[in-house]
């Protein structure tokens, strides 16, 4: 009676602070601004089953995506166990399911425990990459500290909660297979070998005890896992499906078209219009143009940062990282996530209106980074869940270009060019068409 | 060189079936001005009824949008979206994925809605439809051939078989760098680099990305772009191959194959 109450308790505690903290990057992410995904729910189903479910985008690196695809699978499939286990914690049953399925529970449990072994195969794989062999990409300096602690904490979590599973099933065929028990096995591919194996000398008493240590090890790891979730890059275990879903559907070579712009500009170019005239929408608050801080991107930029893993797929693809520009569209991504973390804790702490003073742009990406993007969307196209990082440098470069003139000298003159000229060299409009008079 | 005027044709009272968008640089750069006769060539030939707007053209503002400056972007895009739909244009071919992909996806937003397609896609349908056809055994036969993908028309776009198709059509040996189509690495020149010194890094882009090229031991670099081109231009002196190696517009290429 104790361990269901424990439990319960537990059940209550552990999906109570989720939901929690769940809410609040929720909160966080509606500090965006608006953005229209919501339309075309065909094709984002779609785009959703093959690029998340589906892991679509990941094979265009074989080998990582098949180590990958052993732990997403595992992850998935463990979740039926996880109902078994609820109901035996609360109900104070074992195995509640093995008499009513027969064989295909025992189908079920070995599937489960195959991809299980995959899965920690492949963990071991991921720390050994991560900390051995010093892959570049791994290794870069945004990485430092804490996300690489977090990337190490999350496979070896992974690693404690397969040797749960294991010790838990391993126990229970230990058991069934003593004398006593008249020799038993439930059958199960992996731990029916290892249990006995293992645990073969133990008596009756430390064989429960041993499978009550896996049992409870096990779903404490799921409550621990799942409450780190909010607090770590693996996010996107869980937000992969609605990034994926709310996708930029448009062609990648279009960037968004600025509509306060537009209005200003069809004034510019209207001879009738009253410049001094009240704006039609009784001229409600002034939104700055581009992005300073991260309140100014979309909802859906911010979804993306909590969504970004840390692969570095982008930046081992950025044409400026590659020749060792400071731009790197990881940390483009990584300092959003930071940056928003902050102004929320900020806004719960103080208030709506407290600023900092600090800002996305200058406190934590530079102008040298996103001016040395060259937009040629790389980094979009290699993002696993169509994160999108070249959207938040042009909100960047909007706010330093039209909010405060600050951009490479050389630009300016381009930009007088165009403006003089109609093109970004110093040319004259009239001899356009030389080219055809010339040999 | 017969370049009809939108103009001149409207004085005449003819609408041409498509408007070729020169672009700044097929205007202005020299090298650039070369692909764009190319392509007048291949439109001649083929009787394509075609115009230029001439100088009533101006930049599409492409390089200020992707600058972060919207405002001149728009003032340019109504300035020619006036122009254009005052000609009730219906369709434009361009020979620079930067004009052709702001065209195609941007200005609809803002008023001009048009049937957009790149100069290979064009050529391509030329060639399909029998309009234009390219002798057997051809001044590339069994030459390697590499092309470099240009971002604006590749990944932006997804147009990544139009210019392939054309240079296997050479009788030529196509040859892949190793990083090509949606993983192909930019020459260094978009959102508006072109018109900046780098920041600071360790080597320039298009020196990165010639050396995917020379890899393939190709003996012509292809491409679709003024800027790519300029970029690898600029990359093959760099590594003073600029004899044995050439780089070349894909309109270039089937221009000369048809010994235009």
């Amino acid at each position: 009676m104790i361990s269901i109450i424990l439990f319960a308790l537990l059940l209550i505690g552990g999906i109570g602070l989720f939901s929690f903290n769940v809410l609040k990057v929720r909160n966080n992410i509606l500090l965006g601004r608006s953005t229209e995904r919501s339309d075309n729910s065909s094709e984002r189903w779609k785009t959703m089953l093959l690029v998340a479910f589906g892991q679509q985008k990941m094979f265009s690196r074989p080998l990582p995506a098949l180590l990958h695809l052993a732990i997403y699978a595992a992850f998935v499939i463990t979740q039926i166990e996880l109902i078994e286990i609820f109901i035996d914690g609360l109900t104070g049953s074992h195995r509640i399911f093995h008499e009513a399925l027969g064989g295909f529970y025992t189908f079920v449990i070995s599937f489960i425990e195959i991809l299980s072994l995959l899965a920690l195969i492949a963990t071991v794989a991921f720390l050994a990459r991560r900390n051995m062999l010093k892959l570049p990409r791994l290794n870069m300096k945004e990485l430092a500290g804490w996300p690489k602690q977090d990337a190490n904490l999350i496979l070896i979590m992974e690693i404690v909660l397969v040797c749960c599973i294991f010790t838990m099933n391993g126990a229970d065929e230990a058991w069934l297979n003593l004398a006593e028990n008249g020799s038993k096995s439930y059958g199960f591919a992996i731990s029916s070998l290892i249990g006995p194996a293992i645990f073969g000398g133990m008596d009756a008493h430390s064989l429960h005890l041993l499978e009550q240590i896996g049992w409870w090890g096990h779903i404490i790891m799921v409550f621990a896992f799942l409450n780190y979730l909010p607090y770590s890059k693996h996010f996107h275990i869980l937000l992969a499906f609605p990034n994926t879903y709310y996708s930029n559907l448009e062609p990648k070579g279009k960037f968004t078209n600025m509509e306060s712009v537009t209005n200003e500009v069809k004034l510019m170019l209207d001879p009738t219009a009253d410049p001094f005239a009240v704006p039609a929408d009784g001229g409600g608050e002034q939104m700055r143009f581009g992005a300073k801080d991260v309140t100014d991107l979309t909802w859906k930029n911010l979804l993306d940062a909590y969504t970004c893993t840390e692969c570095g797929r982008c930046t081992s693809s950025c044409p400026a990282n590659i020749t060792g520009k400071k731009l790197s569209p990881r940390k483009i991504m990584m300092d959003t996530r930071d940056r928003l973390t902050e102004v929320g804790d900020n806004i719960r702490k103080h208030g709506k209106d407290y600023s900092d003073g600090k800002s996305l742009l200058g406190d934590y990406i530079s102008e040298e980074e996103i001016w040395a993007c060259t937009s040629c969307n790389a980094c979009v196209q290699e993002c696993p869940v169509n994160i999108d990082p070249l959207s938040i440098i042009v909100d960047l470069r909007r706010f330093l270009v039209m909010e405060e003139s600050k951009m490479p000298t050389e630009l300016t003159g381009m930009l007088t060019n165009i403006e003089n000229n109609g093109a970004p060299w110093q040319f004259s409009p009239n001899d356009r068409l030389n080219w055809a008079n010339e040999d | 060189m017969q370049v009809p005027t939108m103009a001149e044709m409207m004085a005449k009272g003819e609408t041409p079936d498509v408007l070729f968008w020169v672009g700044c640089a097929g205007s202005f750069d020299d090298r650039a001005k070369k692909i764009t006769k190319a392509v007048v060539k291949i439109l001649n030939h083929c009787n394509v009824s075609f115009a230029v707007l001439g100088t009533e053209e101006s930049c599409t503002g492409d390089p200020a949008k992707r600058a972060g400056n919207e405002f001149t972007f728009q003032m340019q895009a109504m300035m020619n979206i006036q122009v254009l739909n005052g000609y009730e244009v219906k369709k434009i071919v361009t020979a620079c994925p930067h004009c052709f992909n702001t065209l195609k996806n941007e200005y609809p937003e803002l008023g001009g809605e048009y049937e957009v397609i790149h100069h290979t896609q064009l050529i391509q349908d030329l060639i399909n439809t029998g309009k234009l056809a390219l002798k057997d055994g051809g001044v590339f036969k069994g030459k390697k051939i590499t092309f470099h993908d240009p971002c604006y028309l590749g990944r932006a776009n997804n147009v990544f078989d139009a210019p392939r198709e054309l240079i296997e059509k050479l009788d030529a040996e196509l040859v892949e760098m190793k990083r090509c189509k949606t993983k192909g690495l930019c020459c260094g020149a978009g959102g508006a680099q072109m018109f900046k010194e780098a920041e600071k890094g360790n080597k320039e882009v298009n020196i990165e990305r010639t050396e995917d090229a020379l890899e393939t031991k190709a003996s012509i670099i292809a491409t679709g772009c003024p800027f790519c081109n300029t970029m690898m231009t600029d990359g093959v002196k760099n590594f003073e191959k600029e004899s044995e190696i050439k780089v070349l517009d894909v309109a270039e290429l089937i221009a000369n194959a048809a010994e235009l």
